[in-house]
């Protein structure tokens, strides 16, 4: 099989940077072992939340100038701190075509409420969730919290606490539907994506809103778990067009239902443009010659090859095993790409579990065009993008999905300048 | 081949991040079944502390095995799904299950009269019967069965197939040989076309996945030992390729085998392969295909089966379709059509069935297709039974365009 480019890694990176190649007109192929960590989004994407120093940002893209100074290793440094903006911009028109409506501002982060009721600076947030311009409190001095009764990926009573704490007062109420009976019969299946396909159903849609207009009183906002279905993206509207009232959603614990709609709408506008999207198959093998990648191998299409004149490792870190720990060290599977790392095992980790971690850092190394460097030397046409990206803390950083998505929209620029 | 094995219990892979429920088509319909996270790893936990913890409920698993091609982590979600049902079920098969599993004797007995069986299984009466008495539920349209099997008809050509230097195996499955011989005579057309004699092989019995899937280890294990003997002597003998039409039947051989049944094959597995495979990279070797010029235009549109979707393979089909002039393709968003071979005749499995292929058949009426083309027997029926739409295998298409 024959494509301009082929993309190992099939999530939020892979995806932005497959979706701009095949829109440019590039036959492209992403390879996918298994669904990808937007499984797990907390709704929003965050760009840079705070230094290297852990001194906090409130606009990033005056934080990244000062990161230039910390870091000269972080990829946004990398990928130039004058393209910094201009690479944010394409990466919400690329989520924007696609169909996933976000909201946010590069000069400003917002607020995102986590599952645990506290609030943490981002970047973007999918329209209809609970955000707020202030890290102090919400918008709302008064909201109610409505979840499904019998579901246990939310805590409402968490919630409601830390809410408390900054000054809005929140009453609990849990609601019941006839659907909701026969799913609670399977206790283990009582979960965001099953509750959501009920609302894919206008009869449920309607029983919600005369529950929320019967509850919903004085209260200036109702929050509800993002679990307002799964194919049709128009409930939270619907409701609030029944109800006339501001409502909400709160991130659930795992799955997330708007990161599994997000992952949806990014695969179908990659195929749509033309992209062959693999799914469930994992790359084993390689050939090379002078200095350029010329074919990989999967498991599903044995000695079948796939050939391409460009090839993006989008592979991610630990999680996906993009990245191995292994005894001697952390490796990259596939390329035996050279990894950033510490000297000595012992350096990986910091006695205090909650300061930055060595080993969040490591990752594979490349130069300036994101070109992966393997004996030190880059090759041709391998480059790297994602969370497999060396010189950065996803966590403490508050940079994560900015890293994916701006890292994917350089490198693809890249190919296409060729 | 298994990518990744960090232990000897699979299961162990598991994080617990529960993308598998998200994709479960039956989760997502019938509420009795516990999912593939519970009924797969988290359940196996249990299983192997005590092995009454195991759940009758895990008979609503239609090893779709889209809960391991959803899996970032490698587990083999549906293959423990389906050996604990295999080690551990107490439900017995009775004769609804013996009728369904035993496509290989019912189809031999049906052939030899096939227009009375064919017009007796249509009729009310006995489709009362059937669903009473039998279980198979009555708003199910049967396959027909076709006058003499394949076999016969290849034994005719064993001489004109012989004249070919270079030759494969053809492993035809119950359905062409039983319901569907222009299919495999369509696959020899084309093969034929491109250079190539078709011979069968020396013994061919079932693949077996009806008998896995309604509880006849013994007799699925039994009929898999014949095979991969037929398929080693074709292959390490004769140094043939063994090529089939059905996506189910090679994944069967290729995948079930091993990990269902125990039944080795690592010597042979990787020359057993799906016709539209093969082709296709016959053809990306410089084989021409000569197409018709004037074949009349049509518009398909392609359904990826689950088995498909696990073995990963659809982009040969969908690619060979593309190649031919007169053929224009929509590739249909991968979805479970919800037959699951004999899953969906089972009367307490209909609502679920048709429920879980209901958004598909939603898309293929949207669609705007004359054709539906898949590579499985048992999605055609269902669609053909479910749509307006009738269903083509793509070497029934690539035959008609040659």
């Amino acid at each position: 099989m024959r494509y301009d480019s082929v993309i190992i890694g099939g999530g939020l990176s892979g995806l932005v940077c497959g979706l701009r190649l095949v829109q440019a007109g590039k036959r492209c192929a992403i390879i996918s072992s298994g669904q990808s960590a937007l499984h797990f989004s907390s709704g929003s994407f965050d760009l840079l939340s705070a230094l290297p120093d852990g001194e906090a940002v409130t606009s990033p893209v005056e934080g990244v100038k000062v990161l230039a100074e910390q870091n000269e290793e972080h990829p946004y440094v990398k990928m130039g701190v004058e393209r910094f903006a201009a690479l944010a911009a394409e990466a919400v028109a690329t989520l924007q075509g696609a169909g996933v409506e976000v909201e946010g501002d590069v000069a400003k982060n917002h607020y995102r409420l986590t599952p645990m009721g506290t609030l943490k600076p981002t970047w973007l947030t999918l329209s209809g969730y609970v955000r707020s311009e202030s890290a102090e409190a919400l918008p709302y001095k008064s909201v109610l919290l409505l979840n499904a009764e019998g579901f246990l990926d939310f805590y409402a009573q968490f919630i409601s606490d830390e809410l408390r704490k900054t000054g809005t007062t929140c009453r609990i109420c849990n609601f019941n539907l006839p659907a909701l009976e026969i799913i609670r019969n399977n206790p283990t299946e009582m979960r965001s994506a099953n509750i959501a396909r009920i609302f894919d159903n206008e009869q449920a849609v309607e029983a919600l809103s005369q529950i929320i207009s019967r509850e919903a009183g004085e209260c200036e906002a109702v929050l509800l778990p993002a679990f307002l279905g799964i194919e049709r993206g128009d409930v939270l509207a619907r409701l609030q067009e029944r109800c006339g009232r501001t409502i909400r959603v709160v991130a659930t614990l795992p799955p997330s239902v708007p990161g599994v709609r997000t992952q949806i709408a990014l695969r179908k506008a990659f195929e749509r443009a033309g992209g062959v999207y693999m799914l469930g198959d994992t790359a084993l093998g390689f050939e090379e010659s002078e200095g350029r990648i010329t074919k990989i191998y999967t498991q599903n299409h044995g000695n079948i090859a796939i050939e391409a004149d460009d090839f993006v490792l989008a592979t991610g870190s630990y999680f996906s095993q993009g990245l191995v720990a292994k005894r001697e060290g952390v490796v990259e599977p596939l390329f035996g790409s050279d990894v950033c790392q510490s000297e000595s095992r012992g350096e990986w980790y910091e006695r205090d579990l909650f300061t930055a971690q060595p080993f969040e850092k490591f990752g594979v190394r490349s130069d300036a065009s994101l070109r992966i460097l393997r004996g030190g030397k880059a090759v041709e046409n391998l480059y790297v993008i994602g969370a497999g990206l060396a010189g950065f803390n996803p966590v403490k950083e508050g940079c994560g999905a900015g890293v994916s998505m701006l890292s994917a929209v350089y490198v693809s620029d890249n190919i296409l300048k060729k | 081949m298994i990518v990744k094995e960090n232990s000897k219990n699979n299961f162990e892979q598991c994080i617990k991040c529960t993308v598998c429920t998200v994709y479960c088509p039956v989760a997502a319909v019938n509420p009795l079944y516990p999912g593939p996270k519970q009924a797969g790893p988290d359940g196996e936990r249990l299983r192997l502390k005590r092995p009454e913890f195991y759940d009758e409920a895990l008979k609503y698993c239609l090893n779709c095995k889209r809960c391991e091609v959803a899996c970032p982590s490698n587990v083999r979600i549906g293959d423990i799904i389906q050996t604990a049902r295999i080690n551990h079920s107490k439900s017995k098969p009775g004769l609804r299950e013996f009728t369904l599993a035993n496509t290989d004797l019912v189809g031999s007995v049906a052939t030899l009269a096939a227009p009375v069986v064919n017009a007796t299984v249509g009729l009310k009466p006995v489709k009362a019967i059937m669903d009473k008495v039998v279980g198979i539920d009555h708003r199910r349209i049967f396959p027909k069965y076709s006058q003499g099997t394949f076999e016969g008809w290849m034994r005719k050509q064993r001489k004109a197939q012989s004249t070919f230097e270079k030759q494969v195996a053809y492993f035809h499955g119950c359905y062409v040989n039983y319901n569907n011989p222009p299919l495999g005579q369509a696959f020899v057309r084309v093969m034929n076309a491109l250079g190539y004699g078709v011979q069968l092989l020396d013994k061919e019995k079932c693949c077996g996945v009806a008998l896995i899937s309604n509880g006849f280890i013994k007799q699925a294990r039994r009929q898999a030992e014949v095979n991969v003997r037929s398929i080693r002597t074709a292959v390490l003998e004769k140094q043939l390729p063994v090529l089939a039409t059905s996506s189910t039947c090679t994944f069967t051989l290729r995948d079930e085998y091993p990990h269902l049944l125990g039944v080795d094959n690592h010597d042979v597995r990787d020359e057993v392969e799906l016709a539209v495979r093969y082709i296709y990279r016959l053809v990306q070797q410089g084989a021409k295909l000569p197409f018709k010029a004037d074949a009349p235009k049509i518009r398909v549109a392609y359904h990826t089966p689950c088995h498909m979707e696990k073995l990963g393979w659809s982009s040969y089909s969908i690619e060979l379709l593309k190649m031919i002039p007169s053929v224009e393709v929509t590739v249909l968003n991968s979805q479970c059509c919800g037959i699951a071979g004999t899953y969906g005749f089972k009367k307490e499995n209909y609502e679920t069935s048709q429920a879980i292929g209901e958004g598909l058949f939603r898309q293929i009426e949207a669609s705007g297709c004359d054709y539906v083309v898949t590579d499985c027997e048992t999605c055609k029926w269902q669609i053909e039974m479910s749509t307006s739409k009738r269903v083509l295998h793509p070497l029934e298409v690539l035959a008609q365009a040659l």
